[in-house]
C-alpha cells in the first residue's frame, strides 16, 4: 500500500485515496466555440504515459481535496504531489522522458 | 531400520508426550514435536503422494521448503485444512492428520498407474495428448484429470474460525530470528527504536537450533538465544512475533505478516482467533530471512530416505530423532559433511560420504576424514534403488575427462544430500530490489535496494555464523541508525565449525543426457531434467516460458527448492549463464496464507455496512419486506397476511391513487449548496436555469456528464438567495457529491459555494394520493397547503408535531404529493404521527416497489433504469428540462457532436403488450419484425416493466431506437415461447394531462 503525500494533509496511506484521471485536462474556457475534434479531445483523449504521468487524486477519506501527483507509471512511485492549479513541480520535466 | 528417536538431546520435553493420529493410526510424540518429527521418530517415512505420478514421497526437509509432506489436519467438518507442510504443523493431544493425494490408501495408491504413463505426462501433455476429438476433452479427459489431481479438498462448510487484522507502525522490522535476525533486532532494540521481530517459526533461533555445540560470548548457542530473546522480551519497544510468517512485501516498506495463534494448540478458546493479519509499516526493514538447501537432482533422487542433509541435523539437534541408521551423504557442498559427523556421533553408520564437487577440499572433508568416514571423490550418483523407501544408491565416479564410470552399490536406508545453499531473497524481490548474479557463490543475492530495506546473513549470501551474527548486528543498528536512533553494532566471540555452503546448482553429471530414472528437479510439482530437456528443445528458452511449460516451481511451495536446479540446468543445456536464463518473478505470499486471514472481519454481519432509515424500525414491526438498495435496507413493501408481492404491490399502489400513502423517502441523496454563487453554480452544473428559480420553489433537475449522457437527477429547491437544497437518486449521492466537489475545486475554484451532504440528516416522509393534504393539515404549523400558496413544486419551512420542518410539494407517483424533511432523530416520531392521522383517510405504507409501479404509469424515468449511461436527455424524454437560454452547461457542447444528432439514437416510449394480461421482462429485447432467428435486428430494450393495478393491464417502459417515430406501431419482444407483440406508446400511462399532480 504506497504513503500518499496530500499537499493539505501530509502523508496518508493508499486506502485514504481516490484515483481522478489525468490532470491539467481544462475544460475549454468556451465550449459552444470549440471544434468538434478538439472537443472530442477533450472528452476522451488522454495520454498513456509510461514513464512521469501527472495525474489528479483526490484525499476522498481525508481533507476530500482533489489535488495533483507527478507518479511514475514503470515503478509506481510518487515523485511528488501539488495542489490543483499550481504548475507541476520543476522535477517532471528533468525526470519525464 | 530407519527413523528412531535418540535417548537425549533435542530441544522436544521427552516428559510430555503426546498422541495423534495420522490415517488413522496412533501415534505418539511428544512435546515440541512437528508432525514430521513425531512420524519420522516412529520410523514412518511415507508422506504422500507426488503430484502427477503418485510416487511415494518422504520427508525432504524439515522446514517451511518442504514440498512433499504435505497433509490434511481435521479438527471438524468445518475445520479440515488441507496442503499444510507436516514440517510445520506442532502436534498437540488429539491431533488428527491425513496424507493427501492417494487412493485407496497412502501405501497402496491405483493411481501410481501414472507413472508407467508417464511418456504421455510429459511438459505441457494437457496441450497435446488430450487434443482429439475435441468434446472429448470436456467429456472425458477433464473429469477424470480433474479427479484424479488436486492434492486434498477443501471443507464444504464455512469457516467458522475468527480472523483478527492489526495495523502497526515500528522503525525497525527484522524478518527471522536467526543468528542475524536475532542479532539485528538486538542492537536495532538497543537503541531505543520500536522493533518487531517476527520468526515463521514456534521457536526463534533459526539455524543455530541446528548448531547445538557452538558458543557465542563464552555460551552454548542455545543459550544465547534465551538470553537474546528475554532481552528483548524485557525492552518495551520491541515485539517478537513467532509463528509468524511474513509473507508479502508491499510499496513503502509495508509488509503483511501472518500470525497463527491457535492451530498448535489442542483445545483453542472458542473467542480466539485463529490468525491474525499484520500490515506493519515500517521506517526501515532488515531481511534476515536466510537461506535453503538445494536438493541434488539425480537419478530416483525422490524416494523416501532422500533428505536434505540440513534437515537431518534439523532433526537430530532440534527433534531429538535420528533420520537413519545406515547413511550415504552426497556431498555438494562442505557443509553436508556437517550432516555425517552429526549422524556418525549420533550414533549412525556413515556407509558412504560420496563428493560430487570438482574438488573435495573443505575443513569439513578434512574433519570427516579424520573422523574416520569413508569418504568418495569426484563421484556422481546414477541410481537409487527402493519402494516405499531407499534400500541402495549406486554411485558414479566422474574422470578428469568427463567420462563417467559406474561405481559402488551402497546399501542404504537414508540418502542425505547438498547442493549448496539459495539465498531467499523472495521478499527482497518482492520489495522490487534488483537481484545480482554472484558468480562466485552461484546464486543471485539482493543487489541494489528499491526500498528502506537490508539483507542481512545467508539471504544476502554470507557464510558462517561469526559473519552472520556480525552481518545482522551491523544491519540492526544502521537501520535503527536511518530511523534516526543511533548505536553500534556489537561483536560477537564465536566459536563454530565453518563449513562452506557454496555449491553448484543444477543436475549431477549422467552418461547420457536424459538419465534412465526420473531425476526430479522439481518434487512437489513432479518436474524432471527430462522435462525441462524437452522443453528447451522445443524451443523454451527463457525460464520464464519453461516455468509455464513444464510448471517447475508452480506448486504451492513456489519453487524453493527447485527454482535454481531448474534455472542451472536449463542455463548448462543452453550454454548460457543464469542470469541470461533469467530468474522468474517472486511474488506473494511467500508461502500459504489462509483466505481468513485476508478477509479478516470483513465477513457476515461486518462484510459491509447496513444503513437503515429513520423509520426503520417501524417497519420492521409492520411486516415490511426490505431489499438491499446499495447498502440501504429499503422497505420494498408492506404484505398483508395471504399477500403476495403482487397483492401487496396493487393494493399499495390503489391506496395512493385513490387515497393516500405513506413512503420512507429517506435515502434520496440530499446535498446543501450554499453561498453568493450558488445560483450559478448549480446553472453550470445541472441542464435546468436555476438564476430564475424564486425562493420557495422547487425544480426537478437534470445532471449530465461532460460527455452529454445523463448522470443523475433530482429536485433541486431554493430555500434562500444563497441556499439551494438539492436531492440526487439513492445510488448516486456519494458521486454526485464527488462530482461537484470536484468542478467546485477544479473548474471553478473562484465560485463562492459550498458543498455539505445532508443525507442523513434528514429523514423524507412522502404522503402521496388525493387525500395527501387532508392527513397533514392538522399536522402541518406554519405552512399554508392550499394549492395557491403551496403549489407543486415548491418548499416552505415550518413545524410539524413540534419539530422544525421542511415541507416540499413534490410528487414521483402523479398525485397531489407532499415530503416531509424532519430531523432524523424524529423521523420516526413523525410518520408514526402523520400515520396515526391519515387512519381516518385510509392512510396505507408503501414500499419501493409500488413506488416503481407508480412512477412508471406516469413515465417517469429512473437514472440507472431506463438510462444506462448513454443516453442523452433527450433519448429519455427530457429535453424540456433544458434551460434553452444557457450558453453553457456541464455536457452542453456535447449534446451537439454529431453522433448525439445522428438519427437512429435510442428514444424512452411505453410498449403495451397486445394481450394486458402479459407482463414482459425487464431487459427483454425488442425487434421491428417478428419470426427471426439469431442474430436477430435489435432495435431496442424493456427497461421497465409492471401490472399496473390501476390501469388494469400491463405496462413498460423501452427504450427503441427512433421510438418515438414509431409511436402506434407494433413491435415484437422475442421470448423463448415466441415473439410478444407490443404497441409502442407514449410513455405516459396515466392523466397524461397532470390534473391530478396539480390538485
Amino acid at each position: 500500500m504506497l504513503i500518499i503525500n496530500c499537499p493539505y494533509c501530509g502523508p496518508r496511506p493508499e486506502l485514504e485515496f481516490s484515483y481522478a484521471g489525468q490532470a491539467h485536462v481544462a475544460r475549454p474556457a468556451d465550449p459552444a466555440a470549440t471544434g468538434d475534434d478538439e472537443w472530442t479531445a477533450y472528452l476522451y483523449l488522454r495520454t498513456n504515459t509510461r514513464g512521469v504521468h501527472a495525474e489528479r487524486w483526490r484525499h476522498a477519506r481525508g481533507c476530500a481535496r482533489f489535488f495533483n501527483a507527478l507518479r511514475d507509471t514503470t515503478t509506481d512511485r510518487f515523485v511528488a504531489t501539488y495542489r490543483s492549479g499550481e504548475a507541476p513541480p520543476a522535477i517532471a520535466t528533468e525526470a519525464a522522458p | 531400520m530407519t527413523g528412531q528417536r535418540t535417548t537425549r538431546g533435542g530441544r522436544i520435553d521427552r516428559t510430555r508426550p503426546v498422541s495423534f493420529t495420522f490415517d488413522g493410526r496412533s501415534y505418539q510424540g511428544f512435546a515440541g514435536d512437528t508432525l514430521a518429527s513425531a512420524l519420522l521418530a516412529q520410523g514412518v517415512r511415507l508422506f504422500g503422494r507426488s503430484f502427477k505420478y503418485h510416487r511415494p514421497r518422504g520427508l525432504l526437509a524439515a522446514g517451511t521448503e518442504e514440498p512433499n509432506a504435505l497433509v490434511t489436519v481435521i479438527r471438524d467438518a468445518a475445520r479440515r485444512t488441507p496442503n499444510l507442510q507436516a514440517t510445520q504443523i506442532e502436534i498437540y493431544e488429539g491431533l488428527v492428520a491425513e496424507s493427501q493425494n492417494r487412493w485407496p490408501s497412502l501405501g497402496f495408491d491405483l493411481n501410481a498407474v501414472n507413472g508407467l504413463l508417464s511418456p504421455l505426462l510429459t511438459s505441457g501433455f494437457y496441450y497435446k495428448t488430450f487434443m482429439w476429438p475435441r468434446f472429448a476433452w470436456h467429456r472425458w479427459y477433464e473429469p477424470v484429470i480433474r479427479a484424479a489431481a488436486g492434492p486434498a479438498h477443501a471443507p464444504r462448510v464455512p469457516d467458522p474460525d475468527r480472523y483478527a487484522q492489526r495495523f502497526a507502525h515500528c522503525d525497525v522490522l527484522v524478518v527471522g530470528a536467526g543468528p542475524a535476525g536475532l542479532a539485528a533486532a538486538l542492537a536495532a532494540a538497543a537503541t531505543g527504536a520500536r522493533v518487531i521481530l517476527c520468526d515463521e517459526q514456534a521457536e526463534p533461533g533459526g539455524s543455530l537450533l541446528d548448531e547445538p555445540a557452538a558458543t557465542i560470548d563464552e555460551r552454548p548457542a542455545a543459550r544465547w538465544i534465551e538470553e537474546a530473546l528475554a532481552t528483548l522480551g524485557a525492552q518495551p519497544n520491541v515485539t517478537l512475533l513467532r509463528r509468524t510468517t511474513a509473507f508479502g512485501y508491499f510499496p513503502h516498506n509495508m509488509v503483511g505478516l501472518v500470525e497463527c495463534l491457535t492451530d498448535h494448540l489442542a483445545a483453542p478458546a472458542a473467542s480466539a482467533p485463529r490468525e491474525r493479519l499484520w500490515q506493519v509499516r515500517a521506517r526501515e526493514v532488515v531481511l534476515a530471512t536466510g537461506a535453503i538447501e538445494r536438493p541434488l537432482v539425480f537419478p530416483g533422487n525422490d524416494r523416501p530416505g532422500v533428505m536434505l542433509a540440513s534437515a537431518a541435523r534439523t532433526y537430530l539437534h532440534r527433534f531429538g530423532v535420528r533420520v537413519g541408521s545406515r547413511i550415504a551423504v552426497i556431498a555438494g557442498c562442505d557443509e553436508a559433511y556437517a550432516a555425517a559427523l552429526d549422524l556418525h556421533a549420533a550414533g549412525a553408520s556413515i556407509a558412504i560420504v560420496a563428493d560430487v564437487r570438482a574438488a573435495a577440499t573443505g575443513e569439513g572433508v578434512q574433519a570427516a576424514r579424520a573422523a574416520g568416514l569413508p569418504v568418495a571423490e569426484r563421484a556422481t550418483v546414477l541410481g537409487t534403488a527402493g519402494g516405499r523407501g531407499i534400500r541402495s544408491v549406486t554411485l558414479g565416479t566422474v574422470a578428469r575427462d568427463g567420462t563417467i564410470g559406474k561405481g559402488d552399490t551402497v546399501d542404504c536406508d537414508t540418502v542425505l544430500m547438498s547442493g549448496g545453499y539459495t539465498p531467499s531473497v523472495h521478499l527482497f524481490s518482492q520489495s522490487r530490489g534488483k537481484l545480482r548474479w554472484d558468480a562466485e557463490i552461484q546464486a543471485f543475492v539482493p543487489g541494489a535496494s528499491a526500498e528502506r530495506e537490508r539483507s542481512a546473513g545467508a539471504c544476502r549470501g554470507v557464510d558462517g555464523l561469526e559473519v552472520v551474527l556480525t552481518d545482522g548486528a551491523q544491519a540492526g543498528a544502521a537501520a535503527a541508525g536511518d530511523a534516526g536512533y543511533a548505536g553500534t553494532a556489537p561483536r560477537y566471540r564465536v566459536i563454530a565449525r565453518d563449513f562452506s555452503r557454496r555449491g553448484a546448482p543444477g543436475a549431477l553429471a549422467q552418461p547420457g543426457i536424459e538419465p534412465p530414472a526420473k531425476a526430479f528437479v522439481d518434487f512437489q510439482s513432479d518436474v524432471t531434467t527430462r522435462d525441462l530437456v524437452l522443453a528447451a528443445r522445443e524451443g523454451f528458452e527463457s525460464i520464464e516460458h519453461v516455468k509455464r511449460y513444464t510448471t517447475t516451481g508452480m506448486a504451492s511451495d513456489q519453487g524453493k527448492t527447485s527454482g535454481m536446479n531448474a534455472l542451472a540446468f536449463v542455463a548448462e543445456g543452453l550454454d548460457r549463464t543464469p542470469p541470461q536464463v533469467g530468474l522468474t518473478t517472486f511474488r506473494m505470499p511467500y508461502t500459504p496464507v489462509t483466505f481468513g486471514s485476508f478477509a479478516g472481519y470483513d465477513r457476515g454481519d461486518l462484510f459491509d455496512p447496513v444503513r437503515t432509515t429513520p423509520t426503520h424500525a417501524w417497519a420492521l414491526t409492520n411486516g415490511a419486506v426490505f431489499e438491499d438498495v446499495g447498502l440501504w435496507k429499503r422497505a420494498r413493501y408492506f404484505p398483508r397476511p395471504g399477500e403476495d408481492m403482487h397483492a401487496a404491490v396493487a393494493r399499495e399502489c390503489l391506496a395512493v391513487r385513490s387515497g393516500c400513502g405513506v413512503f420512507d423517502a429517506s435515502t434520496l441523496g440530499k446535498i446543501e449548496v450554499v453561498g453568493a454563487d450558488a445560483a450559478q453554480f448549480l446553472s453550470r452544473l445541472y441542464v435546468n436555469n436555476f438564476a430564475n428559480l424564486a425562493v420557495g420553489r422547487a425544480r426537478y433537475g437534470v445532471l449530465l456528464r461532460e460527455d452529454g449522457f445523463v448522470y443523475d437527477d433530482g429536485v433541486i429547491a431554493r430555500l434562500a438567495d444563497d441556499r439551494f437544497h438539492v436531492t440526487t437518486t439513492t445510488g448516486g449521492a456519494a458521486r454526485v457529491f464527488g462530482m461537484m466537489e470536484d468542478y467546485l475545486q477544479t473548474e471553478w475554484p473562484d465560485l463562492e459555494t459550498w458543498l455539505t451532504s445532508t443525507t442523513e440528516q434528514w429523514s423524507v416522509i412522502a404522503v402521496q394520493g388525493p387525500r395527501a393534504r387532508d392527513v397533514l393539515a392538522g399536522l402541518v404549523e406554519d405552512v399554508d397547503l392550499s394549492p395557491g400558496a403551496l403549489p407543486h413544486m415548491s418548499v416552505a419551512r415550518g413545524r410539524i408535531c413540534g419539530v422544525p420542518m421542511l415541507l416540499f410539494r413534490v410528487s414521483f407517483t402523479g398525485e397531489l404529493g407532499f415530503e416531509i424533511n424532519v430531523p432524523a432523530d424524529y423521523g420516526q416520531a413523525v410518520w408514526e404521527a402523520v400515520y396515526a392521522a391519515g387512519k381516518s383517510h385510509g392512510i396505507t405504507p408503501y414500499g419501493t416497489e409500488t413506488m416503481h409501479v407508480l412512477r412508471a404509469e406516469k413515465g417517469y424515468i429512473i437514472v440507472g433504469q431506463e438510462t444506462d449511461g448513454t443516453a442523452t436527455p433527450d433519448d429519455a424524454g427530457l429535453n424540456w428540462a433544458i434551460g434553452k437560454t444557457k450558453p453553457d452547461f456541464v455536457g452542453k457542447r456535447s449534446l451537439e457532436r454529431p453522433a448525439i444528432k445522428a438519427p437512429g439514437r435510442k428514444q424512452l416510449v411505453g410498449l403495451l403488450t397486445v394481450d394486458p394480461a402479459t407482463v414482459l421482462e425487464e431487459g427483454a429485447q425488442v425487434v421491428a419484425t417478428p419470426g427471426q432467428s439469431p442474430p436477430m435486428q435489435l432495435i431496442g430494450h424493456v427497461t421497465s416493466s409492471y401490472a399496473s393495478a390501476v390501469l388494469g393491464r400491463s405496462i413498460a417502459l423501452a427504450m427503441v431506437a427512433d421510438g418515438r417515430a414509431r409511436t402506434g406501431q407494433t413491435l415484437y419482444v422475442p421470448m423463448p415461447g415466441g415473439d410478444v407483440p407490443v404497441q409502442v406508446t407514449s410513455p405516459v400511462f396515466y392523466d397524461a394531462e397532470g390534473a391530478r399532480l396539480h390538485g
